[in-house]
């Protein structure tokens, strides 16, 4: 067993965990945030990725003590103050979701999309870049919608800052 | 209408606890000392199995116990059944092999379940199963369906002789042979429809908990149909009386008709926490999804059809054969037969149809409804003829369809299906000009000049929804019947919760019930709540699938509302002196029709539970429930055309516009139908160009992975264009016809009509990945054409 701590939305943690643990048994498990779901096991539906140190990671494919001592951020984590984030609303703005259950991954990529590229982003290079995430129920139609709306608005929010 | 009645696009109810993480779904949920489980299965497609070594397994940390078919099967537990009895064409009852929970004899497919092995964790439970030494004799495989029937094939069952399950017909053979000797133009296609791994993002899952003190069970699992799951794991497999039993299915990500039958693993699960006294959980990882969920599809079809000398269709000859796997899954038998050569008529007038379908075993996965459910592979068959035929016979694809569409209703097909209402051509016409298809031949001469193959392909899909009127189904073989329960509970003051039997695995019933209810009594959704998933709160009820939830789950809710409606009538004609024929419900109030007299429903709703001035002898209370059986399917039509570029040189498909023209009648809100299509469509493009489920010759899958699977993904697929046309459904009270399906069984022919038309072949097989393409580019010396 090995401690591992970590900072995970915003808030110190740490816990016990067998050497093989991954991250997103940890979050999980140790946790309780069960936001992070697991669809596949090979790392290549997204349903369990989360931020760590500002960077999208898939929980399912790395160890709980490799993320030890980082910053990572869940679904759970990313509404302010009971507010949704701006991706959040769009998703439900634009009806990005059914069964609600690659929903957190989407989201989480979708932020971490922004972060990479900037809110100036087409419909082909939206798609491209949720090649990471496999969704059964949207047919991607109004997921894309949702994605492009809420980059949109946030070139909206960051012009008015300005 | 309110604001948020019939109609109109009302964001959703639930979408908030999705997008903030807390989803409440099966594995999320957790008990004291609760015990995690692992299955041990088979690793090969057909053994005797010869021993099983637990002792290695039993020493390994954290390990409870292991237990296996033989202790399950002296503990009483019943075998799984298939709920649909099917007759052979000669009265023969169909053949039904012995399928345990646990199998301690012959396995007869890879990662069939031999053991369960409980342990403190999940790790320890999968580590311990790794470690359960299985001997084996092997045992010859079969694994395609024509091969099984072959005279010298490995034989899987003893009941079932030749691997026959049975030989079933439908229509009139002799008359149809008739049509086909008078023709002036027969054309024969070999079709098939390929195997799918259905995929919900969301893995099975079950948690069974046991109350020794009350000799009571708990099960929480990943189900479609709660109430279904707990009538045939209490009268079927012997788990527990009814009342010993609370199954309820919370937050499910997704079904699309693999999260309707009842699995081994939930089976084991429950029997093994009364054994191991402690909560037992199970979560299916990937590869145990796609070794063990019900597969869907995988047919052989030859069809026939015949014309007259004008093109009109005389005849449609089809015969069938489907691998429904190794053992017959809850609902197995019904796919094939009348969910599928029922509607085998499309939309089209033909005089005699007859088919005749043969189901097999064969050593792979067990097969049943997928998103479609019989209803894809009749639509399949019956659109690549037409786009074929018409081609053959010189006529454009559209113009064919068009003389031979059916115009009259109610029409009365020769496969059982009386079609009750449609406008075939308007969906035909609202697609076609979407699309722009008289501007195609400029698109294809632009794509040629940049080297590329274009081409376009339509589908006229009709389907059959709004599952079942019970009689009709009970007289073809169904075990159950297919109405649907609801109840009303208006509160004191005035808030209310619908209870229903349909359940929502992302269909988004909390709103679009609420919608109802909305529209009925003008109050608003926030204060409307919608219960479901739960066999202790809601008495009893059918579940959801087959695109019922609508026609059938929201009639039982207007029956129910009707009631309410009456009896608040009459308390507030009670309450306002006023005759019961006057009072108008509006906007959250009742009127007294022409004067300025109102009570909010509120008051009303309050009155009825404060019961001091009640309408003498009325009961107080405002609640009350409706079951409401169909009188007959619905028939949701429209039409999809698809237009494709190649690139010869890679064999890529790329799909350069999709439309969707959807007759549903009734739409209670655009935006979440709008999503059932998109989802819909990807799914039947997903099978038309990418998914392919494949096994070797020695019945291991080789596409049990999101790494050898080809899942549709968001660069896969194309944004679509969506219109829907309107006749609305006489048969139930809303006048819905359902949208769940329409996408997944409408879209495969559209695809593969237009990758045949840009290619210039007639025949090809799904899916169109770029290997295939780019081999039938080669054969047929295409490449140098498009040069």
């Amino acid at each position: 067993m090995t401690t591992v701590s970590m900072t995970v939305n915003g808030k110190q943690i740490s816990g016990e965990v067998e050497d093989r643990t991954l991250l997103s048994t940890f979050l999980r498990e140790n946790q309780g945030l069960t936001g992070t779901h697991i669809g596949c096991d090979t790392s290549q539906c997204g349903a369990c990725l989360v931020h760590m140190d500002g960077k999208a990671v898939k929980s399912c494919s790395m160890l709980a003590v490799q993320a030890s001592g980082s910053a990572v951020t869940t679904i759970e984590g990313i509404s302010q103050n009971g507010q949704l984030h701006i991706m959040q609303k769009a998703f439900k703005e634009n009806h990005g979701l059914q069964c609600g259950f690659c929903t957190p991954g989407m989201i989480m990529s979708a932020i971490d999309m922004i972060n990479r590229l900037g809110t100036d982003l087409d419909e082909k290079t939206i798609r491209h870049e949720l090649e990471g995430n496999i969704c059964r129920c949207t047919g991607y139609h109004n997921i894309v919608k949702a994605i492009k709306a809420a980059a949109d608005e946030m070139a909206e929010v960051l012009e008015a800052a300005e | 209408m309110t604001a948020e009645g019939i109609g109109a696009r009302v964001l959703r109810k639930e979408d908030k606890r999705f997008l903030t993480g807390n989803g409440r779904y099966t594995d999320d949920m957790t008990m004291p000392r609760m015990g995690h489980a692992a299955f041990v299965r088979s690793t090969h497609a057909h053994a005797r199995i010869t021993s099983i070594n637990t002792d290695d397994a039993m020493k390994m940390p954290g390990v409870d116990a292991v237990l296996n078919g033989h202790q399950l099967v002296a503990d009483g537990i019943g075998n799984i059944i298939c709920g649909w009895m099917i007759h052979s064409k000669d009265g023969s009852p169909m053949n039904m092999g012995a399928y345990r929970a646990l199998e301690s004899e012959i396995v007869r497919y890879v990662g069939q379940a031999i053991a369960i092995v409980i342990a403190d964790t999940q790790q320890q439970a999968r580590d311990a199963a790794d470690a359960v030494i299985v001997e084996y004799e092997e045992l010859p495989v079969v694994v395609d369906s024509l091969d099984a029937l072959k005279e010298g094939a490995p034989q899987l069952h003893p009941e079932a002789a030749g691997n026959l399950i049975y030989d079933w017909e439908i229509g009139e053979e002799a008359a149809t042979n008739e049509a086909f000797a008078n023709a002036a133009h027969i054309t024969t296609m070999d079709i098939d429809n390929n195997r799918l791994v259905p995929n919900p993002m969301e893995p099975r899952a079950a948690l069974a908990h046991f109350d020794p003190a009350e000799e009571h069970y708990t099960l929480y699992t990943t189900s479609q149909n709660p109430h279904v799951a707990r009538l045939v794991l209490s009268a079927f497999y012997n788990v527990a009386p009814e009342n010993k039993l609370r199954v309820i299915a919370p937050d499910v990500g997704g079904g699309f008709g693999s999260k309707i039958f009842i699995y081994p693993e939930e089976i084991a699960c429950l029997w093994a926490t009364k054994r191991v006294g402690r909560p037992v959980k199970w979560t299916s990882d990937r590869t145990e999804a796609f070794l063990t969920d019900a597969h869907g599809r995988d047919h052989h079809t030859t069809a026939e059809l015949a014309l007259d000398a004008n093109n009109k269709i005389t005849g449609f000859r089809v015969k069938t054969v489907a691998n429904l796997g190794a053992y017959m899954s809850l609902f197995s038998s019904s796919v094939p037969t009348y969910l599928y050569a029922t509607l085998l008529s499309g939309q089209y007038n033909i005089p005699h149809i007859y088919a005749n379908v043969k189901a097999v075993y064969t050593n792979t996965t067990p097969v049943d409804a997928y998103r479609g459910a019989g209803r894809p592979e009749a639509t399949y068959v019956v659109e690549r003829m037409m786009e074929t035929v018409a081609k053959e016979v010189g006529m454009s694809p559209a113009e064919f369809r068009r003389i031979n569409f059916i115009r009259q209703f109610p029409h009365q097909t020769p496969v059982i299906m009386a079609y009750d209402a449609g406008d075939y051509e308007a969906s035909l016409d609202a697609a076609m000009k979407i699309i722009d298809y008289d501007g195609f031949a400029q698109r294809r001469a632009q794509s040629e000049a940049a080297g590329k193959l274009r081409g376009i392909g339509m589908s006229c899909y009709i389907e059959a929804c709004g599952i079942a009127p019970s009689q009709a189904v009970g007289s073809l073989g169904a075990g159950v019947g297919l109405w649907e329960s609801a109840e009303v509970r208006v509160n004191a003051v005035g808030t209310i919760e619908v209870l229903t039997g349909s359940h929502s695995h992302g269909q988004g019933h909390e709103t679009t019930f609420a919608q109802l209810v909305s529209d009925r009594l003008g109050l608003p959704t926030e204060s409307i709540s919608i219960v479901h998933g739960d066999t202790d709160k809601v008495q009893m009820g059918m579940g959801t699938y087959g695109s019922r939830s609508g026609a059938v789950g929201m009639s039982a809710i207007a029956k129910a509302l009707d009631k309410v409606e009456a009896k608040a009538k009459k308390i507030a004609a009670h309450l306002m002196e006023a005759a019961e024929g006057d009072i108008e419900i509006e906007g959250g109030e009742l009127k007294v029709a022409g004067t300025d007299k109102k009570l909010t429903f509120t008051e009303v709703a309050l009155a009825a539970y404060t019961a001091h001035n009640l309408p003498e002898g009325m009961e107080p209370g405002l609640k009350e429930g409706a079951f409401y059986d169909p009188t007959n399917f619905t028939f949701p039509a429209g039409c999809y055309i698809c237009e494709v570029e190649i690139d010869p040189d890679t064999g890529v498909v790329s799909i350069e516009n999709f439309v969707a023209a959807d007759d549903f009648g009734t739409i209670i809100n655009p935006m979440i139908v709008e999503g059932q299509v998109h989802g819909g469509l990807v799914q039947g493009i997903g099978q038309a160009m990418l998914e392919n489920t494949q096994y070797d010759e020695e019945g291991q899958l080789l596409t049990a992975s999101y790494m050898d699977y080809t899942m549709p993904r968001a660069d896969n697929v194309p944004s679509f264009k969506l219109e829907t046309t309107v006749t609305e459904c006489p048969g139930n009270p809303l006048g819905m016809k359902g949208c769940g399906e329409a996408g997944a069984i409408g879209s495969p022919p559209a695809v593969i009509n237009a990758v045949t038309d840009a290619l210039g072949i007639r025949d090809m097989n799904m899916p169109a990945s770029p290997n295939r393409v780019w081999q039938l580019i080669q054969d047929n010396g295409i490449k140098q054409a498009a040069e």
